[in-house]
């Protein structure tokens, strides 16, 4: 069983691409279980056709302790066989939506959800690694494969740099591992070559460029994969390919994360960012 | 400020200074570096404080210290018996910490008194959701079932602070529809370095919340006066209360022992405020005499040589009257007293002391031991500031030890080369010394007894400690080491 986690800048196609490449994989003939480690629950909508599903942490609201929970509850299967769970958590601004991830996990691991006939375990990942719930999916004994969700956009480049150290963390004293850099394309300027030169400056491959097309929101209305939806569609193909890079991918390394100025200087070298004018900063606007 | 100079034969700054430096010789060299400054040989007529205090303890001692949670809980707020108080979060903080202190109270359970445990026993939902609707259930369910109570405090533990459960807003709502004061504390355990700063956090409170809200019934007199600072361990205030009033004052309020939450609310009334317990109230002290100009004064009531020293001290404070009958009440109890000395004084004169409480009882009780002829050879506090050490130094004979946040290895050591006749300590350190042979006494609880303050408390304790040091059962006792 390969565990995988995926993490990327908050709204950068996390969940979309996940639950694509899942079902890619299941087109495949893997048994996959998805897990979305996201107070949202919007992790298994496509698998599902669900608006939300129960996730366990409202179950466990309802019962009272998560003693009183089984399994068959919280797991439902969807398109292709795929197991989904979502953890659930609380609405913005109160309690600890990390501890909820937490709860999770360790709920599924406690009560037999990881069965030896499946190939692929996927954690979907809130966007930001805020505190060490976050961070459940990569710890000892779990995901030690890590894709990381990105575009050419300038913050979603930081933000994959910072995840980069985050694992860089979890790498030194565990098995966890980068596997590679998904490019969900925003039609940026020169975005295969910089995310290509991101990847590579930090070690690790782009193992798939997946281009823009609107299929993917015609296919997301329906809470359905594109692969499901239209199976013949180009952009389908895309995410099946994806999946096959997925399946065969053996580069899997210890991140060499970018000081923030390396990133600024990429960044510069594609004509992202202008150069900074040191002359200027902190001076304010002179009087007129 | 004592008026000599106090010599222990056999005690110099650099025998003192040699125990230390071999205590410390076992540490590896960070926390030797980080111990040194918190341990020294008193220097008695500096009158200032000769060690380092209220600084995080090393890792890897055994210390004595609480923590903010236990500061606020069990000192502050738990004696304030006709309130309801709330431990927010897991059940097991609230369980353990209560009526372990021995503050007494009067009252029927239940009526005017709140002695159970409440806590809102967090589960992992709670956590993941947040606590503040329980919260918000619980407070009701308290008025509900006890409609009697005057007020409910509200006192975080540590996950409250983690997931930053709002209970200020909550115990703010609740307050207006229930119709009852909530005071929200947020005291969570891993705030700060030991309990110290859980005094300071309720301290606060107690400003925000509570002074200042209810004006007392009678009308004021010149003699009415505050009690700070006093828990009624042992019923230490059921001694101390009654002897400032046979003095002529008007005991008002008792902060917290034995406590009513509407009698600490009209303090501000009041012309004067007598602090006990400096360490864990001097904070209100400070804010009435700045906001409302009520004086204050640190008084001793241990021992009778302190308790006349202080009752001449506050008589100043008033006018001819009360000198009277001070001077009345010094002549009535010290032919009493004088009995009690005469009783114990020669079976323990020239036995040795060494103490280690939390914040202010070291220093105040130094001289109670020595009216029974002993002497103190060492003391320290788990979370005394500066300002304690500053009073320590004038009590404690010149030379003797003085040490912050003991280490179990520390305490011990010292007690090897001391050879105290008595230790007076907390629970964790009783059976060390005992299995030493070392007779020990409790002196957070007073040890199943009390009161010790007062001319009322003065027997028990010479009573207590001449059981203690000259029981027979230590003659029995020898330790293989």
């Amino acid at each position: 069983m390969r565990q995988i986690a995926i993490y990327g800048k908050g709204g950068i196609g996390k969940s979309t691409t996940t639950q694509n490449t899942v079902a890619g994989l299941a087109y495949l003939g893997k048994k996959v279980m998805i897990v979305g480690c996201d107070p949202k629950a919007d992790s298994t909508r496509l698998i599902l056709h669900a608006k939300a599903q129960n996730t366990v942490m409202d179950l466990v609201r309802e019962l009272g302790t998560v003693e009183d929970l089984e399994l068959e509850d919280v797991m439902k299967v969807g398109y292709g066989d795929v197991k989904c769970v979502e953890s659930g958590g609380p609405e913005p601004g109160v309690g600890c939506a990390g501890r909820g991830v937490i709860t999770a996990i360790n709920f599924l691991e406690e009560n037999g959800a990881y069965t030896p006939d499946l190939d692929f375990v996927f954690y979907d990942v809130l966007g930001d690694v805020v505190c060490g719930g976050f961070a459940m999916p990569i710890r000892e004994g779990k995901a030690e494969e890590i894709y990381i969700v990105c575009s050419g956009e300038m913050m979603a480049m930081y933000a994959a740099n910072n995840i980069a150290k985050g694992i860089l963390k979890y790498a030194s004293s565990g098995k966890v591992r980068l596997a590679g850099l998904i490019c969900n394309a925003r039609k940026t300027d020169k975005e295969y070559e910089l995310i290509d030169a991101l990847a590579k400056k930090l070690g690790t491959q782009m193992i798939h460029f997946v281009p823009r097309d609107n299929q993917v929101q015609r296919a997301e209305l329906r809470r359905m994969t594109v692969i499901e939806y239209s199976p013949e569609h180009p952009q389908a193909q895309e995410y099946r390919t994806l999946a096959e890079k997925i399946l065969n991918n053996k580069m899997l390394v210890v991140p060499t994360p970018l000081e923030m100025e390396e990133l600024e200087d990429l960044l510069m070298e594609f004509g992202i960012m202008e150069a900074e004018d040191e002359s200027v900063v902190g001076v304010v606007e002179a009087a007129a | 400020m004592s008026d000599k100079i106090k010599k222990v034969e056999g005690i110099t700054k650099e025998s003192t200074q040699a125990m230390i430096d071999k205590s410390l010789s076992v540490y590896p060299e960070k926390g030797r570096k980080k111990r040194a400054p918190h341990l020294a040989p008193n220097d008695q007529s500096s009158g200032s404080a000769c060690v380092k205090s209220n600084k995080k303890t090393i890792p890897g001692v055994m210390s004595a210290r609480g923590c903010a949670y236990a500061g606020a809980k069990g000192v502050v707020w738990g004696p304030i018996r006709d309130m309801v108080h709330v431990s927010h979060g897991p059940v097991g903080c609230g369980w353990y910490s209560w009526g372990t202190r021995r503050n007494l109270v009067t009252g029927t359970t239940g009526v005017d008194k709140f002695d159970m445990q409440f806590t809102s026993d967090f589960q992992e939902k709670d956590i993941v959701y947040g606590g503040d609707k329980k919260l918000a259930v619980l407070l009701k369910e308290a008025k509900d079932l006890f409609p009697l109570a005057k007020g409910i405090s509200v006192l975080s533990e540590c996950p409250v602070g983690l997931i930053g459960d709002d209970i200020n807003s909550v115990a703010k709502k609740s307050s207006k529809e229930l119709d009852i004061p909530i005071i929200p504390c947020n005291c969570e355990g891993f705030r700060g370095v030991s309990q110290s700063l859980g005094h300071h956090i309720s301290n606060d409170t107690i400003r925000d919340y509570i002074i200042g809200t209810r004006e007392f019934a009678e009308p004021s007199s010149p003699y009415d006066i505050a009690l700070i600072g006093e828990y009624n361990i042992g019923g230490d205030a059921w001694s101390t209360k009654p002897l400032l009033e046979e003095c002529g004052l008007n005991v008002k309020a008792v902060w917290t022992g034995d406590g009513e939450i509407e009698k600490i609310a009209a303090t501000h009334t009041v012309k004067l405020n007598v602090i006990h317990c400096y360490r864990s109230m001097n904070y209100m002290c400070k804010v009435m005499e700045e906001k409302y100009g009520i004086p204050w004064i640190e008084l001793n009531f241990f021992g009778p040589t302190k308790i006349k020293q202080s009752l001449r001290k506050l008589a100043e404070l008033f006018d001819d009257s009360i000198k009277e009958k001070v001077e009345a009440v010094i002549a009535k109890y010290d032919p009493e007293m004088q009995a009690v000395i005469e009783q114990y004084r020669p079976r323990l004169e020239g036995k040795k002391v060494m103490l280690y409480v939390g914040g202010l009882r070291p220093r105040h009780t130094i001289n109670a031991y020595e009216d029974l002829g002993m002497t103190c050879v060492g003391s320290g506090y788990e979370f005394a500031h500066g300002d304690d050490y500053d009073r320590t130094a004038p009590e404690m004979p010149d030379a003797t030890v003085v040490y912050d946040d003991v280490t179990e290895l520390e305490f011990e050591e010292f007690a090897d080369a001391l050879k105290p006749d008595l230790v007076g300590s907390g629970i964790k350190e009783k059976y060390l010394f005992q299995k030493m042979g070392i007779p020990f006494r409790q002196m957070h609880s007073w040890d199943y007894s009390g009161p010790y303050h007062g001319y009322k408390g003065f027997p028990i304790f010479a009573r207590d400690i001449d059981m203690a040091i000259n029981s027979p059962t230590w003659e029995l006792v020898k330790a293989p080491f």
